[in-house]
């Protein structure tokens, strides 16, 4: 019997880990896919908001604005990429400029610092690439940019590090109430604890009716994304919202943390849970929409589109706390954005909630620092020089866009919690992340994987499951 | 630090060929730097045949090719580093590589060649929709995983992109044992060679649908079809000819892109055209002792162009070290006008004083054009008026300019190359 068990890997379940962690607890983490961080988290906009967007008083705001203010500490602590590099709500229209005020407003309310509107030429010379019709921003110098698999694998490798137990490739099909806490049924057997925390992103509507007449519903929303080669990385500095007006909501334009140039998303409602294919109309609509607040983008410049999905709750709220007759289960529901900024305050309140259930002591051996994978280009040039008279793998690059060595991925494969797959190396090393999409060094990859893994080539995966790469052998059918 | 008279980036068919050239032209010190595991380039994986029809008057399989260079390399005793990456050049022609036995080191070089070639577009180039799932190969990489490793990437496949390297993978991938459905084409002509149609899609009965692109890919682990549609003048889908296909694959083979990350962090000046450096008659780039061949320059068709182009580069870098402080800016340049139907030209500027006594200009046409003459101008004077029965954008063409003739228009300023109907 496990103490809790929290349905989701992603990052509010990771975050909700990680704060359980401090204290003594037998914790464990049930998740459906191969790896951590491959729904909601792994597909978005990487913002780290402000907080002037969700309404005064809501619990998305107030979580919102802790979890801005928790991040630079927590990026360090854990050790993954964050740059506060403030954002623009960008205003092309007079008219609107009622819209540009509430929302400064609305942020005051909600206690965000650093909240100013600027004017045309001001907004011009801070970004030159800003649209002719522009006529203010508002400026937001506490939102930032986050590299979203850096942080959630962070929270779960560090719960994993400090004793919480990770079940991947393992789906809850029913809970039942038992006399004493939950009963767990999955497709790799049972489990039983005695709080259970459902943090199943757009899955949280099916987990929490299996144990509620109180039925909620998440639909997924569907974004799509353009992700633009570094070379288009610098071609604005800040993220660059448009201001929800006449013309739609519009799409952001923002650096990522790795300097590529990010653009989207759309906001499509569909029923499918894990319908996360981009459609022809929504790629054209995000092109188009980009180059209304940012001019001369280079659309030429894409490598890559995606679509993820928001785990939208009708109310758009967050839904969190021990559901009503429900006594141990307790709902981490409607995560939708700013949920990515908010996820170490989810955490925190999370855990607070079921620390008031479980009443448990501190874990004196809680260690809250973790250490990422090390990247040599960071490094001085004496210390990589250094790294490589010790450890050659270092120097044998795999992936060339991105300059990723074998040392990088070996790591990316060996640590707690490594990756299994394809995409899980490229998550954690962004091996195949570039330009050239993964066609260079997939098969070296794939080489390294299998290495390590003990698998043969034929067994590797781009994302666990049926995702093997390669069906057979030469001549195998002949 | 360690200097070297010529580095060549990149030991493919190209830096193989510049460095025998540049050693033959009487140039000791030189260097290749290669990122893989031994010379020859993507040569290694071309396990098919019809390499060196022009340089040997045989038909050599890939391998075959690359192993005539890499002889000579070591009869000549030229010095080559393997598992080698070149993380960046200096505008003063500092190399900085890495591999796992020196580590991190700085090399300086009289010249250097860039020969580093090209890599594929991929699927996020051209924002395809659908899902993301494995099956999905650039057609290369495709090549790699069953000429290389043996491994079967799938058994039920359809191809977008009629380049070479798709059309060689339909008759690989039949080979093999995979079922090819069917190859479609963007463009309402085929990017390959018309012997490569003949022989990998022709033979084989794979059908060519021109004119088609992919609009859809569904299968949320493993792809489980495609969607084709036909495609207007525009490139545009048209609605309602959309076409379900089963399969497990999808290969691309959609262009290739000069790989220049490099040549652009020292500077070099690149064409919007080709994606490769614009050169002058030496193959010399806008940096004085930098010069370019192969595919990083602008992408081939047939290796043995390659090997020639590559020659000359290597001619011209040990001529620019012999010559070191004492060239002279001697007659002027002449800028080359691509027009009409001809998309850009390699060289794109002659100096008529340093040209080799034939130059040849390689260049593509955009667009299928038959019965068509490909006209030379000088300044207003036609020199040349050849009949070409057919050219396509998937066949590389040229001209040969004599110095001999150019030095009798001691005022030129402009050679135009354009094609004419009459």
């Amino acid at each position: 019997m496990y103490d809790v068990i929290i349905i989701g890997a992603g990052v509010s379940g990771c975050a909700t880990a990680r704060e359980l962690s401090r204290y003594r607890l037998r914790i464990c983490v049930l998740e459906k896919a191969e790896d951590v961080c491959c729904g909601t988290s792994k597909a978005n906009s990487a913002i780290v908001h402000a907080g002037y967007d969700a309404p005064v008083g809501s619990l998305m705001a107030k979580l919102n604005v802790e979890g801005n203010q928790m991040m630079e500490r927590l990026s360090k602590e854990l050790d993954f990429a964050f740059r506060r590099i403030g954002s623009l709500v960008v205003c092309r229209d007079e008219e609107e400029r009622p819209s540009l005020q509430a929302l400064y407003e609305r942020g005051i309310a909600n206690g965000v610092e650093g909240l100013r509107i600027v004017e045309k030429e001001e907004l011009r010379r801070m970004e030159p690439n800003i649209s002719e019709d522009a006529v203010a921003a508002l400026h937001a110098s506490t939102a930032g940019i986050v590299c979203p698999f850096g942080m959630n694998i962070a929270f779960a490798e560090n719960a994993a590090a400090n004793g919480v137990e990770f079940r991947f490739d393992t789906e809850v099909q029913g809970i039942r109430k038992k006399e004493r806490g939950w009963l767990i049924e999955t497709d790799q057997g049972q489990y039983e604890a005695k709080c259970v925390v459902n943090a199943a992103g757009v899955f949280a509507d099916t987990i929490h009716n299996m144990v509620s007449e109180q039925k909620i519903k998440i639909t997924p929303r569907r974004g799509d994304y353009c992700l633009l080669d570094k070379s288009a990385g610098a071609h604005v500095s800040r993220v660059i919202f448009a201001l929800p007006g006449k013309y739609g909501k519009g799409v952001l334009v923002t650096p990522t943390v790795h300097g590529n140039l990010l653009v989207g998303p759309t906001a499509i409602d569909t029923e499918d849970k894990e319908g996360v294919n981009t459609t022809r109309a929504g790629l054209d609509q995000v092109l188009r929409k980009a180059g209304e607040n940012v001019k001369d983008l280079p659309m030429r410049s894409v490598i890559t589109s995606f679509a993820g999905l928001r785990a939208h709750e009708e109310h758009h709220e967050f839904m969190i706390g021990e559901v009503e007759g429900a006594d141990g289960f307790v709902d981490c529901a409607g995560i939708e954005s700013p949920g990515l900024t908010a996820s170490p305050a989810i955490g925190v309140m999370v855990a607070g909630i079921v620390r008031e259930i479980l009443q448990p002591e501190e874990n004196p051996q809680f260690v809250g620092t973790r250490k990422g994978i090390l990247n040599p280009q960071e490094l001085s040039r004496e210390e990589r020089m250094r790294l490589l008279a010790e450890k050659p793998a270092y120097g044998n690059i795999i992936c060339r866009c991105e300059m990723v060595t074998e040392g990088e991925i070996v790591d990316a494969i060996r640590r707690p919690l490594g990756a299994r797959s394809l995409d899980g190396v490229k998550r954690r090393t962004r091996a195949g992340m570039g330009r050239c999409q993964a066609g260079f060094c997939s098969p070296r990859v794939m080489e390294i994987l299998a290495r390590e893994c003990g698998k043969t080539i034929g067994e590797i995966t781009k994302a666990g499951g049926a995702s093997k790469i390669v069906v057979g052998v030469n001549k195998d059918a002949l | 630090m360690k200097t070297y008279d010529i580095i060549i980036i990149g030991g493919g068919p190209a830096g193989l060929s510049a460095a025998v050239c540049a050693k033959k032209s009487g140039t000791d010190s030189i260097l290749i730097l290669e990122r893989d595991k031994e010379l020859g380039g993507i040569l290694n994986q071309c396990i098919h045949n019809g390499f060196g029809l022009h340089t040997f008057k045989e038909e050599l399989t890939g391998p075959e090719y690359a192993e005539r260079f890499i002889e000579q390399v070591k009869e000549l005793r030229i010095e080559y580093k393997l598992h080698t990456m070149v993380m960046d050049i200096s505008s003063d022609k500092v190399v900085t590589a890495m591999n796992s036995t020196d580590g991190l080191f700085e090399l300086k070089a009289g010249a250097i060649i860039l020969a580093m070639g090209c890599r594929e577009r991929s699927r996020g180039a051209l924002n395809i929709p659908g899902y993301r799932p494995a099956g999905i190969f650039s057609a290369g990489t495709a090549q790699r995983l069953v000429n290389m490793e043996g491994c079967l990437p799938g058994r039920k496949v359809v191809i977008l992109g009629s380049g070479d390297i798709g059309l060689i993978m339909a008759r690989r991938m039949t080979l093999e044992g995979a079922q090819v459905q069917v190859v479609a084409e963007l463009m309402p002509y085929s990017g390959g060679l018309k012997r490569n149609i003949v022989q990998c899609l022709d033979d084989y009965g794979i059908p060519l649908k021109l004119s088609h692109t992919v609009v859809d890919i569904r299968g949320k682990e493993r792809v489980e079809g495609i969607t084709l549609a036909q495609v207007d003048e525009k490139g545009r889908p048209i609605p309602g000819t959309e076409e379900a296909y089963e399969c497990d694959t999808l290969l691309l083979s959609v262009g290739l892109i000069p790989e220049n990350e490099l040549s652009s962090g020292m500077g070099v000046e690149l064409s919007r055209v080709t994606s490769g450096p614009v050169v002058n008659e030496s193959l010399e780039t806008n940096i004085e002792g930098v010069f370019a061949c192969g595919n990083v320059l602008h992408v081939h068709d047939l290796v043995d162009f390659v090997s020639e182009e590559a020659a000359a580069a290597g001619r011209n870098a040990a001529r620019y070290v012999q010559t070191a402080g004492m060239r002279q800016a001697a007659g002027c340049t002449v800028e080359i006008r691509a027009v009409d139907g001809v998309r850009y030209t390699v060289p794109s500027r002659i100096n008529v004083e340093r040209m080799e006594d034939i130059q040849t200009l390689r260049f593509r046409v955009g667009g299928v054009y038959k019965n068509c003459f490909v006209s030379v101008y000088l300044d207003e004077e036609r020199i040349l008026h050849r009949k070409r029965p057919v050219m396509a954008p998937g066949e590389m063409e040229e001209v040969k300019l004599k110095r001999e003739e150019l030095l009798q228009y001691p005022d030129l300023q402009t050679i135009t190359v354009k094609l004419e109907e009459v």
